[in-house]
This record gives structure tokens, sequence and C-alpha cells, in this order.
């Protein structure tokens, strides 16, 4: 009896944010996420023509039926904003799509009459051509694996077979490969800047080490966008950086630091540091400095013992430090959009272009989806790794 | 939307946050143009004084460009923007497209008002915009005088300046490779002739940063960031004023088109925002925005008011006409699209 | 160190030292450059300075702007961070008492905000708000910007029950209190700190957001962020610097804040355990 009551109060006590979690955050990625695989706008604009087309075998062209439907619905929708979500839609697959289909829309002869397909062609030629309908069969709907394959640089072909998309074209598995490899080199020069830094910290007695501490959490704490403008002024041309590289001669012509990979690094580095040695010194500091001193009494050397017997105690920290940093660099965005080039946006400059800037939800979820995937499985990877290696001390 | 929630469901949600929220009725008439120092001039001439006459708060925003944003923002419904100064193939596209209002051209004193660049159904011309090859004088001493020299890395080393997409950067391109002006659009007509333009931006690329938003090229100039910028040639006669700046143009070879006026559909400020419209494009107010923005304007009193101190620096005055190629809207409404497409893949590898 | 190093273990440990100085100053020099800049006579962001004004935080009081952009997010802070103190902190209450399964995926569901990357919050929040009309809302952003502040609360509030001692608020109940009571008089001053750090944490969030913010902000609710964001690629100007240098001020402030609760924890935490 005792029992029941309160167990009745921490669930309406949890349900507030359980409730505006799932209806602020999981509803809208869930919905995001499925949007990959749903492909609604053929259907909407011409529902009879999409049934047709899935009828078609996909040989030659479509029968004249098929066409003359095609025809009467594309008159009915001229001037709505379905033919404008069809011909997004369209234009996504085969880039010149909109302009013919808005065009032979305006263009349609106001009566039908004589031959449905010779109408279209007269209008447009490509409309006599068998990959102009596979692309509309294609996106018929309702479920369709065409943004999945897109985000991977794959397409298919008329006859439906899965085949890569035109070297010109192929962009994603590009852009996923770098963002790995940024999000890798980032990690990798955290744990070396971070590591000794963590490690100096942890052995000062509390009295130097928290005011040190503090000198790393202002950086954490201050704004993304207030560090990435302070890069901007350091490493442009004539910065503080170039300036000071030349005084001390070691250059002669000032170094491009900015707008280029170098930049992206700099910045992302300073950005994720304090996320490396935080985790690092907190797992430290429980480590103490009797395992180290015991080795040395045993007669190993400091950096003996400091290899056989901290390192690896310190591998926790290690653990989580590269996690909170690759898993933040993967999806980072603010900081390589305004200090990279163009070959230095990493996916989720992608995702926002697809959302914000051309109306292609399909490919912004199916990205997002990828981007997911790879968060969640290092995240799962980690987690039995760390398990698997037994509790951290 | 099918696929997305039930109609109805969304619906009854979207009702009831509306009702919670309030907010949607309430926004202001948001006035979106290009930043830097054109829209500092609009603030001057246009948006002030159009406050302080109809008493009606305006708002304003900024962007650099692209169908695509104007498109998600009226498609997926609630556009937070009302009048949009747009690009020419923008306006043509996104008219076929149904994404703006139609113009009520009694209510401007008629299309014979204006310019025919500034006319058409879907918008009122708002300014005559250049791209040019831009310096900072006082850093290079040796002058460049083509776009021919801004390919030149020998003569000239360090970084260019271009606008991140196709539009005005293929044409320099091929200016570059020795196309005259009359023949740019003929070979840029041709696969063989887009092939080229790629093909010497490959050329310069390891010495290319992109810009996307206006105000860029002036910082990278003057940062020294970039020797040379392919860059509106308003902002660099604003920093020359303003902050006394050595910016030259170079007005071979410039690229110059109209900008205009569009009103979104759907905008919940649609009367005003066709006021707005009105406003900005009368002759008395018109004819005050050149010496400020450095930039012509489309009204054709208007147009012959401006200050002749100024007229030599504007990209509608005759000797820079002379020189200069005319954005053919004809070409980038059809190909806008599929060029973008292709920039943007080569530019992300 | 006890123990007597050899010199090049001596000469290692200075190596360390100076290497650690070098990291700390990478650190700092970077954010503490932009100060100067904001005093700067002239209107481009470089060095050397053209000489010593404070035109640049003129502007950025006098901009049509900055302050706007300023009290957008004081104000969508505040609310963001109220929503996200109270339904963070009784679902930490909660989730405390409860165990096993239930209690994993809870706090999983309830962390995940901080661990999925923001674009993808942000494009689909777009996405759903843009069909309910709340894009370009104030209320899109306070409900997007607690959904981003709540996991704190959650974490900062259930490390402060952690240590909680339970038999403090059983002596209170069974002495006669009402829950509430018992609440009120035992769990809350106890648990204080972890809110009001939570409530911090929650606030830097929001004051810090930018890219949800890029998605659903109109030009009505322009933040401080959102102003500089655009400040750096679009409009530049030195009063970005200006910003810049308040931004930091008030992170300095909100570090100190932190660490003096921090200390204050230590101390009841050391109290309690030294007295029991």
């Amino acid at each position: 009896m005792r029992r029941t009551l309160p167990q009745l109060s921490n669930w309406l006590l949890v349900l507030p944010l359980f409730l505006f979690s799932a209806g602020i955050f999981v509803a809208p990625i869930a919905l995001m996420l499925l949007r990959s695989v749903q492909d609604p706008e053929l259907a909407a604009a011409f529902p009879r023509t999409a049934a047709e087309l899935a009828r078609w075998d996909g040989q030659d062209l479509p029968r004249p039926e098929a066409m003359s439907t095609f025809i009467t619905e594309l008159r009915g929708v001229r001037g709505t904003d379905r033919i404008s979500f069809a011909a997004n839609r369209l234009n996504a697959d085969i880039s010149g799509f909109r302009s013919m289909l808005l065009r032979t829309a305006r263009m349609l002869p106001q009566a039908d009459g004589g031959d449905a397909a010779e109408t279209l062609r007269r209008i447009d030629a490509r409309w006599g051509e068998r990959s102009t309908w596979t692309a509309m069969r294609r996106a018929s709907g309702p479920v369709t694996d065409y943004f999945l394959l897109a985000a991977l640089d794959l397409q298919r072909d008329d006859d439906g077979a899965v085949a890569a998309v035109p070297a010109e074209r192929a962009v994603f598995v590009g852009v996923f490969l770098r963002t790995l490899w940024v999000s890798i080199l980032v990690t990798g020069f955290c744990l070396l800047l971070g590591y000794p830094l963590a490690y100096l910290l942890a052995s000062l007695p509390a009295r130097y080490a928290n005011p040190l501490l503090v000198l790393v959490l202002i950086p954490f704490w201050t704004s993304v966008l207030v560090r990435t403008t302070a890069w901007i002024v350091l490493l442009q041309r004539d910065g503080l950086v170039n300036g000071l590289l030349r005084r001390i001669g070691l250059i002669e012509q000032p170094l491009t630091l900015i707008y280029n990979r170098t930049g992206v690094l700099i910045a992302m580095v300073h950005v994720l540091l304090p996320l490396m040695i935080l985790p690092l010194y907190s797992v430290m500091k429980g480590i103490g400095r009797a395992p180290m001193l015991a080795a040395m009494s045993l007669g190993a050397r400091p950096f003996e013992a400091f290899l056989r017997v901290y390192l690896p105690q310190s591998r926790a920290g290690i653990g989580a430090g590269c996690l909170l940093v690759f898993i933040s660099a993967l999806g980072y965005y603010v900081t390589p959009e305004l200090i990279g080039g163009g070959g230095d946006q990493m996916i989720s400059y992608f995702i926002a272009f697809y959302t914000n800037r051309t109306t292609n939800w399909g490919l912004a979820g199916a990205l997002s989806l990828i981007l997911l995937l790879a968060t969640g499985l290092l995240y799962i990877a980690y987690a039995r790794l760390s398990r698997a290696t037994g509790p951290a001390r | 939307m099918t696929g997305f929630l039930p109609k109805r469901a969304m619906g009854l949600l979207a009702l009831g946050v509306s009702l919670i929220a309030g907010s949607a009725s309430a926004r202001d008439l948001t006035v979106v143009a290009w930043g830097g120092s054109s829209q500092a001039a609009q603030r001057e001439v246009y948006y002030r004084p159009f406050t302080e006459q109809t008493r009606v708060p305006l708002l304003e925003d900024s962007w650099s460009g692209g169908l695509g944003i104007l498109r998600t923002r009226v498609q997926a419904g609630n556009p937070t923007w009302d009048v949009v100064q747009v690009e020419s193939d923008e306006l043509q596209l996104g008219c076929d497209e149904g994404l703006y209002e139609r113009i009520d051209w009694a209510a401007l004193g008629g299309r014979d008002a204006f310019m025919p660049e500034a006319v058409s159904d879907c918008g009122v011309g708002a300014v005559v915009w250049s791209v040019g090859l831009t310096y900072d004088g006082s850093r290079l001493r040796d002058a460049p005088a083509s776009w021919a020299d801004f390919w030149n890395t020998q003569r000239f080393p360090g970084q260019r300046t271009l606008r991140r997409g196709p539009k005005y950067t293929l044409e320099i391109a091929l200016m570059s490779d020795g196309v005259p002006q009359s023949e740019v659009y003929r070979v840029l007509r041709t696969p063989a002739g887009v092939d080229r333009a790629f093909r010497r931006l490959d050329q310069l690329r390891p010495n290319i940063v992109w810009w996307t938003a206006g105000a860029q090229p002036g910082q990278l100039l003057a940062s020294g960031e970039v020797v040379m910028a392919a860059a509106y040639t308003s902002r660099m006669f604003a920093a020359r004023r303003d902050d006394r700046r050595d910016f030259r143009v170079v007005w071979n070879g410039s690229v110059y088109a109209v900008d205009h006026w569009v009103v979104l559909r759907g905008s919940q400020n649609r009367d005003n925002a066709m006021r707005f419209v009105q406003f900005a494009t009368r002759p008395e107010n018109q004819s005050r925005f050149p010496t400020l923005a450095m930039q012509g304007v489309t009204n054709l009193r208007a147009a012959r008011q401006v200050d002749p101190a100024v007229a030599t620096s504007l990209p509608t005055h005759p000797d820079n006409l002379a020189v200069a190629v005319s954005l053919d809207v004809e070409f980038w409404v059809d190909n806008i699209e599929e060029l973008t497409q292709r920039f943007n893949a080569w530019a992300a590898r | 160190m006890s123990l007597p190093l050899a010199p090049v273990d001596r000469a290692l440990r200075w190596g360390l030292i100076t290497l650690c100085v070098t990291i700390l100053a990478f650190l700092l020099v970077p954010v503490l450059a932009v100060i100067p800049l904001s005093f700067n006579a002239g209107s481009f962001l470089t060095y050397p300075l053209a000489g010593f004004s404070t035109r640049w935080y003129v502007d950025f009081y006098t901009s049509a702007r900055w302050l706007p952009s300023l009290s957008n997010s004081l104000f969508i802070g505040s609310i963001a961070t109220l929503i996200a103190t109270l339904l963070g902190t009784a679902a930490a209450l909660g989730l405390d008492r409860m165990g096993g399964i239930p209690r994993q995926v809870l706090n999983a569901v309830f962390l995940l905000p901080v661990v999925v990357p923001v674009v993808v919050i942000g494009s689909s929040l777009y996405a759903l708000f843009a069909r309910l009309g709340l894009t370009g809302s104030y209320l899109g952003l306070i409900l997007a910007h607690a959904l981003l502040g709540a996991p704190f609360v959650v974490i900062t509030v259930a490390a402060t029950l952690a240590g909680f001692d339970r038999s403090l608020l059983q002596a209170a109940l069974s002495l006669g209190a009402t829950p509430l009571e018992a609440f009120r008089r035992v769990t809350l001053p106890l648990i204080l700190p972890g809110v009001v750090s939570g409530a911090i944490f929650a606030f830097a969030t929001s004051f810090d957001e930018i890219v949800v913010t890029l998605f659903l902000a109109g030009p009505q609710q322009r933040t401080l962020p959102l102003q500089m964001f655009d400040g750096v690629r679009e409009q530049i100007s030195p009063a970005i610097t200006a910003a810049a240098t308040l931004l930091f001020l008030v992170s300095v402030g909100l570090v100190g804040v932190i660490e003096l609760l921090r200390r204050r924890t230590e101390r009841l935490r050391g109290a309690a355990s030294s007295g029991s």
C-alpha cells in the first residue's frame, strides 16, 4: 500500500518531461526520418497517373491512356502548389525536370484532342523518352528507396537496378568520409593536447588545480560563435598568428590559415578541447598518485611508471573524452560553415542545405538517418567496449 | 501533405497552437534585402520613411539569394518574409511556380514609368547592380585590368574571391579564358562551353576563397585575405566613401542585372507589402537611393535625377554599360538548377 | 614529489609544464584577443588597431539590431530555462526513485537531445513547426531551447540526488510531515545547488544556441548568437567584437557562479558525511 503510492507519484513526476520530449523531440525526428522513405508529392498531384505508372511494366512508353490521364491531371493542377511540390521532387531526380513540367503545364492546349503522346512530345521531346517516364514511376510512391540511395551516391537506372550516380553528381560518400576524417583528426589532436594538460591538472594540489581548471572552463562556457569569430580574426592573412610567425622569422609570405581545412581543424580543436580535458581530468583525479609512486618505489622510472601503470588506468577517461569529442565533431555545423572553404563542409551542412535552401526533406531525412546511425553505432560500440574491459577503476 | 500526420490531426494541432501562440497574426511587415551597404541605404531612403509616413512597423532581414529558400518558405507554410529583393531569374522561375503575388501596375504608375527590364507580372525592378573585378589599390601596385589578370597567379600571387554559385562565376571564367563579352552566352549555351568554364575554374581552384554574402569580399580585400575579388561594385564604392579604402573597380567585363521586389504568396501582410513596394519604387524616393547605395534605379524619372558626380560610379552609366555584359536572364532561368547542382557538387569536392 | 628525480625526468616534468602552459594559452588567448579589437577605431576586424574608441559599444547600444537581439536572447533564455528547470527537476526526482528498465529507457530519452546532432534536431523541428505555424515565433524557439536545456537539469539534479541521504526524508515523514512539506523542508534545500546549476547550464545552452535558432527564428526572434552569425557572414562590423566581449563577460560570470555552487555543495556534502 505504502509502496504503490510513491510509485505512481514517480511516474507523475517523470511524465511532463516525457511528454515534452516525445512531442518536441522524438516525434519530429521520427517524422523526419520517415520522410527518407516516403514519396508522396507526385501521387498527390497526379493520383491517377501514379496508379497508371504503377501498372506500367517499364518497357517502351506508358500506354496512351496513361498519357492522356496525365494531361488531364496536369491541366487540373496548373498554378497550384501541388504541381510545384511534384516538380520539386522530379527535379531532384533529373535536373531540368522542373522547368519541363512547368512549361508543359503552361503550354498544354485547352481542349483534349489528338494523340496524347504526340501532344506532349510536341511541347518537349523528352516526353518521348522512356527515362522521363521511369523517373516519374520511381517518384510515384508511396514508399521509395530513392533518397536513401541518393544519400549514398546511388540511384536506380531505368531498369530498376541500383547503380552509381554519374561522377559529377556524386557528393555524399565523399562528404561522409570527410566528416569522419575531420572528426578523427580533431579527436586525435584533442587527445594529444588534452591528455598532458589533464594529467598535470590532476597531479597538482587542489589549490593550484582549481584555478587552472577554471581557465579551461572559461573557454568551454564561451559561446562557440565568440570563439569562431576570434579565430577568424586571428587566422586571417594580416592576423595575429601570421604577424607573429613573420616577426620571429618562421615565414616570409603569410600563410593561408582560414577558409580552408587548417582553419577548420584549429577552430574545432579549440572548441572541443575542453570536452576532452574534463572527463580525462575527472578520471585521473580518481587514480591518484599512489599507484605510480608504488611503481616508482619498486624501481620504475617515472615515465615508465606512467606508461605501465597510469596510462592503462586512465583508459576510461580517454574513452569518454574521445567519444564526446568525436560525436560532437560528427555533427558540427557552425565552425566549418564560417571558417571552412567549399571543400570543408561536413554532413550537417548538407542536412541544413536540403532543409533550408532547397526543399528536399527526403534527402535531408536520409542524410540525418545516416548521421544518427553513425552516432548511435559509435555510442553502442563504446558502451560495449567499456563494459568488456570492465569498470573504470 | 499526405505522408505526414493525417491532415485533420495536423489542422487541429495547428489551430490549438495558434490559439496559444497568437503570434502568427501579429507579425510585422518583413522586408528582405541583400545586406551590407545596399540595405543600409534602403533603410535610410525606404524603410524608415515608409514607417514614418504610414505608421506601419517594418522588420528587416537579409539573405543572399537562392530560389530554394523562398520555395521552402512558401511550401513549408507560414512564410516569415513578406517583401523580398530577388534576382531576375528567381523572379521569373518563382512567378511560374506561383511563389509570388501579382503586381498591380496601375498602382505603380504604369509599366511605362520603368525601364523595360524592371517590368514583369510578379515583380518590380528595385536596383541595377553589377559585379566586377575589384582590388585594393593600396596593396596592389600593379593594376589588374581584366579577368585574365584575375586568373594570372604568377603576376598577382595570392587568393581571389568569387561568389559560391554558378551565376556570373561561369561567365567570368569564360571571359578570363579569352571569350569575348558578346560571345559569352553563346559559348555557355553549349555543353562544351560549360565544361570549359569549369575547367577554367579548376585551374584557379587552389587560389579561390568563396563568398556567399555580398559584404564578404570587402572584408576579404580589407584584411588582405585576397588580392582580387569578383564583387558588387556598389559595395566597393561604399567602402571607399565610408571607410576610406582604396578599393578600385574594373568595369571592363563587369556583369550587370536588375533585382526586383516581390511579395511572397500567402503573406499575412500582403496589403502593407504592396504599399511598401509602391513606396520604394516612387521616383521621389528612388532618386535618393543611388547616391547612398551606389547602385542604379529602375524608375525612369528617378534615374534621370541622379547626381552626376555619382553617376560615373553606377552600373547604369553609359561608359560602364558599354564595357559590361548584361546578365542573360533567359539563360539562367533555363539552366540555374542544373548548373547550381553541378557547381555545388564540384565545389564540395 | 617525495621521490628524488633523475635529471632526465625533471626535464620531462618541465617540458610537461611548458607544454601545458602553451595549451592553456591556446585555449585562452583567442578569446582574449577579441577584446582589444572591440575598442578599435577602424571598421574592419584587423590588427593593428586604428586607434582606441568605444564607438562599437555605442553602436551596439544604439543599433536597431544588437540590443533587441540581446533582449530576445534574455527573454527566450529565461522562459526556456524556467520550463527546462521545472520539467527537468521533476523528472530527475521521479527517476531517482525508479529502478530497472523504465529508468534506463527514460534516462536515455531525456539525455538524448545532448547526443543527437543539433542539425538533425533543428531540421526536424523546422519541418514540424513550419506546418504548425510555429516557425518565426517565440513559442517555437522557447520550446526548442527548453528541450536542449532540460537534459542538463536532469543531469545536475540527479547528481545531487545521488549523494542525498534518503534517511533524512524518511525521518521527516515519520515525524509526521506531509510529503510536500518534507520535500520543501528537506529535499529542496539539498538539491537546490543542483537545480540552480542545472538552470544555469540550461540558460547558457539557450544563450549560446545557434543551429536550431538558425532554422526556427524569424527576423523578429533574432537572438544574439544569430545576430553574430549574420554579422560574421554577412554584415561584417566590429560591433561583433563588442558583442563577443559582452558574451565573454557573461560566460565568465556564469563560470564563477557554477564554481561557487560546486564549492558549496562540496562543503555541504563534507559536513553531511562527517556528521552522519
